[in-house]
C-alpha cells in the first residue's frame, strides 16, 4: 500500500518538476548568466556587473522603475476600493440564488483575451470614438476630446484588467464572515465606518494581502495595456526590457533589467507584508 | 469489453491522426510582413506545388530577435530589410548564403539584384536576393494639412495633435535629414552619428506634446488617418497610396529632402528546414503575374522584372503622382546599418518614450 502511493506521488510531481525545471528554472539560469556578460570594446563577450549598474546611474531607467511601481500601487489601491463594496454586495447583501450569477457576470469579461478587452477601451475613448459621438449628441462637447493616451485612462484600463484578481480572494474571506458580528456591532451602535474599520477590513486582511500582492505584480509585469492605452507617455518598465531586447539588441542589458524587476518588486511585496504585519504563509492560505 | 473498444478507436484514431499529419506535411514557414503573402496568391501556391504558407508577421527588429533566439531555427524563408542583413549576419550568424543558381534571376531587375548582392555580402557570399521596395515619407490630408513640404512639419505647431509618427529609427534618420544633415554620411563615425542623433532626440521631446500617438501597427494608422484623427504622418508610400484611393484628399508626399527608400527581401534562415520550398516561393511570387498582383493589392513596388506592365493603371498612376523625376533621383537609400548604432539609437528612442 505505501509503495503504491510513493509511486503515485512519483507519477503525478514528475511532470510539475519537469514543467519547472525546463520551463521556468533553466531559462532563468540562462538569462542570469546572460545578464552578467557584457560586450567590451573590441566586442567580446567578458563577465561584468555593468548591465546592473547602468540601471542605477542612467536616470531613466530607475526613473520609469519607480514610476511602474508609484502606478502599480495606485492600481492596487483602487482596485481594492472598488473591489471591497463589490465583494461585500455579493457575500452579504443579495439573495443567496443571485450570488452564483453576479459572480459570473464578474467573471465572463475575463473570457475573451486581454488584447480584445483593451481594444475594446480603445474604441470606446478615441478622439473618434463611442463616448465621444454620444458626448457630442447630447451637446455635452461641442469638439470631441482625446481621452486616450494619458495616465487616467491607463490607470483606469489597468485597474478593469486587474478586478477579478481582487475579487475573488474578498469573495472567498467575506463568505466566512459571521453576519452577527455585524448585527451585533450595529445594535451596540456603532456606525458604518467603525464597522468597515473594525470588523470587516480586520476580517479579511488575508484577502486583502494576497489579492493585493497578484493585483500589484500583474501590473507591475503588464505590457499591453499601459502600451496600447498609455500611448506615447506611457513608459511601462516591462516595455524597456522588451525595448533592449528587441530594438537595441542588448539581450544582456535585457535579462539584467528582467532581474532588477524580479527582485525589486520582491522587496515591494515583502514591505508590503511587513508594514500590514502579515506573514506570507498566513496569506497564501 | 468496452475499454478494449475504448482503447481500439483511441489508437486508431491516433494512427489517422498521424498519417493526416504526414500526408500534409509539406509546409514552408515563412517571417515576413504583413501585406507580403497575400492570400489568392498563398492558395495559387499550393494549388501549384502542394505547399502550405504558414506566414509569421513582423518586422525588422522583431526578426532579427526571433532568429536569433533559436540561432536561425523555425522558419524556412525571412524577408528582413537588405540594410538590416550584413551586420546582423556577421554578429548573430543568423542566416545561411543563397544560392543565386536556383533564383530564376531573369525574373529579377538586375540592378536591384546586384545592389542588393553587393549589401549583404558577408564572408564573399551573398545573403539575400530584393523583393520589394518603397519608400518611408509623408502622408497628408491636404484638406487640413495644405502647405506640409517635409520632415520638420512632424514637429510643426500647426499641426499639434493631428501628427502621429513611429518611434523607430527611420524617423531619427529623416528628422536628421530634414535638419540639413546627412546621418547616413556618419554611419562609420560613431561619436559624430551619437551627436547628431541626440540633437534629433532633443528635437523630437520638445515637439512631443504635438504628436497624437507613435504608431505601431499599419493598420490602426490608417484607422486614424480615415477618421480625421491624423493628419500629418511619417509613413510608407503604399499606406498613403492606399488611402488616396478612398479618399483624394489623401495621399503620399515625398519630403523636400528626400524620401528614405527600403528594399525588403529574402533571406534563408541558417536552419531552415525546406529550403527547395523556400526557392519555389521566391521564384512564384518573383514571377511577373504574381509580383503585378501583389503590387495591386500593396501598392508597393517589386524587384520583379515586367511586372510593372502588368500592373493597374491607378498603381503607375500613384508613382507619377508622387514622384516627378527630381523626387526619384532625392530618394535616400539605406546603406548596410553597420553595428553598435542600435544601441545609440535605442537609448534616444527610450529618452524620447521617457519624456513628459
Amino acid at each position: 500500500m505505501k509503495r503504491q502511493t510513493r509511486w503515485g506521488l512519483f507519477l503525478f510531481i514528475t511532470p510539475v518538476l519537469l514543467w519547472l525545471f525546463l520551463l521556468i528554472v533553466l531559462p532563468h539560469i540562462d538569462l542570469l548568466i546572460m545578464s552578467f556578460r557584457t560586450e567590451n570594446d573590441s566586442g567580446d563577450m567578458m563577465w561584468s556587473v555593468s548591465n546592473y549598474l547602468n540601471f542605477f546611474h542612467e536616470p531613466i531607467y530607475w526613473l520609469t522603475f519607480v514610476r511602474t511601481a508609484i502606478y502599480s500601487v495606485l492600481v492596487t489601491l483602487l482596485t481594492f476600493i472598488i473591489a471591497l463594496p463589490v465583494a461585500f454586495y455579493i457575500t452579504k447583501v443579495v439573495a443567496p440564488r443571485f450570488q452564483g450569477f453576479l459572480t459570473l457576470l464578474l467573471l465572463l469579461p475575463f473570457w475573451v483575451s486581454e488584447l480584445v478587452r483593451v481594444y475594446g477601451w480603445m474604441i470606446l475613448l478615441r478622439e473618434s470614438g463611442v463616448f465621444n459621438h454620444f458626448l457630442l449628441k447630447l451637446g455635452i462637447l461641442n469638439k470631441p476630446i482625446e481621452m486616450l493616451y494619458n495616465d487616467a485612462t491607463m490607470v483606469l484600463g489597468l485597474v478593469y484588467t486587474s478586478m477579478l484578481f481582487m475579487v475573488v480572494p474578498l469573495l472567498s474571506v467575506m463568505e466566512s464572515l459571521d453576519n452577527s458580528l455585524i448585527e451585533a456591532a450595529y445594535d451596540l451602535g456603532a456606525n458604518m465606518w467603525t464597522i468597515l474599520f473594525r470588523i470587516i477590513i480586520p476580517h479579511a486582511t488575508p484577502g486583502i494581502v494576497s489579492g493585493s500582492i497578484v493585483v500589484f505584480m500583474l501590473t507591475l509585469g503588464n505590457y499591453l495595456t499601459p502600451n496600447l492605452i498609455g500611448g506615447k507617455n506611457s513608459l511601462w518598465f516591462t516595455e524597456q526590457i522588451y525595448n533592449q531586447f528587441i530594438a537595441s539588441f542588448n539581450w544582456n542589458q535585457g535579462a539584467a533589467f528582467g532581474f532588477l524587476l524580479l527582485f525589486l518588486s520582491s522587496i515591494a511585496v515583502w514591505l508590503g507584508l511587513k508594514l500590514t504585519k502579515q506573514s506570507l504563509r498566513k496569506v497564501v492560505q | 469489453m468496452i475499454k478494449k473498444i475504448l482503447c481500439t478507436t483511441m489508437f486508431v484514431s491516433i494512427a489517422l491522426a498521424f498519417t493526416i499529419g504526414e500526408a500534409t506535411a509539406e509546409t514552408l514557414a515563412l517571417l515576413t510582413w504583413k501585406g507580403y503573402a497575400p492570400k489568392n496568391l498563398v492558395e495559387k501556391f499550393q494549388k501549384e506545388t502542394g505547399i502550405e504558407v504558414k506566414a509569421t508577421y513582423t518586422n525588422n527588429e522583431e526578426m532579427i530577435a526571433k532568429l536569433r533566439a533559436t540561432r536561425g531555427a523555425g522558419f524556412d524563408l525571412a524577408q528582413p530589410s537588405q540594410d538590416r542583413i550584413s551586420s546582423v549576419q556577421e554578429k548573430y550568424n543568423i542566416y545561411q548564403p543563397i544560392d543565386l543558381s536556383k533564383v530564376e534571376s531573369g525574373q529579377v531587375i538586375s540592378s536591384m539584384l546586384e545592389a542588393v548582392k553587393k549589401n549583404t555580402l558577408v564572408k564573399g557570399k551573398p545573403h539575400a536576393v530584393p523583393f520589394c521596395w518603397g519608400t518611408s515619407g509623408l502622408v497628408v490630408n491636404r484638406k487640413f494639412a495644405a502647405d506640409v513640404q517635409d520632415y520638420n512639419d512632424l514637429l510643426n505647431e500647426k499641426y499639434a495633435g493631428r501628427i502621429s509618427y513611429r518611434l523607430k529609427r527611420p524617423t531619427l534618420i529623416a528628422l536628421a535629414f530634414a535638419m540639413g544633415k546627412d546621418p547616413f554620411a556618419l554611419y562609420g563615425d560613431a561619436e559624430a552619428y551619437q551627436a547628431l542623433m541626440e540633437k534629433v532626440g532633443q528635437a523630437m521631446i520638445e515637439g512631443k506634446r504635438l504628436v497624437k500617438n507613435y504608431w505601431t501597427n499599419g493598420d490602426a494608422l490608417l484607422e486614424s488617418m480615415r477618421s480625421g484623427e491624423v493628419n500629418v504622418a511619417m509613413a510608407w508610400d503604399g499606406a498613403g497610396w492606399k488611402l488616396n484611393a478612398e479618399n483624394q484628399d489623401i495621399d503620399f508626399l515625398a519630403p523636400r529632402s528626400g524620401a528614405l527608400g527600403w528594399i525588403d527581401t529574402f533571406a534563408l534562415p541558417a536552419k531552415a528546414k525546406n529550403i527547395d520550398a523556400a526557392y519555389k516561393w521566391i521564384n512564384f511570387i518573383l514571377r511577373p503575374e504574381n509580383a503585378a498582383a501583389f503590387t495591386n493589392m500593396e501598392k508597393y513596388g517589386t524587384a520583379s522584372n515586367g511586372a510593372i506592365k502588368l500592373t493597374d493603371a491607378a498603381v503607375r498612376g500613384n508613382f507619377e503622382r508622387s514622384f516627378p523625376p527630381e523626387a526619384i533621383d532625392n530618394i535616400k537609400w539605406y546603406p548596410p546599418v553597420p553595428a553598435k548604432l542600435e544601441a545609440i539609437e535605442g537609448k534616444i528612442l527610450d529618452k524620447v518614450k521617457a519624456a513628459q
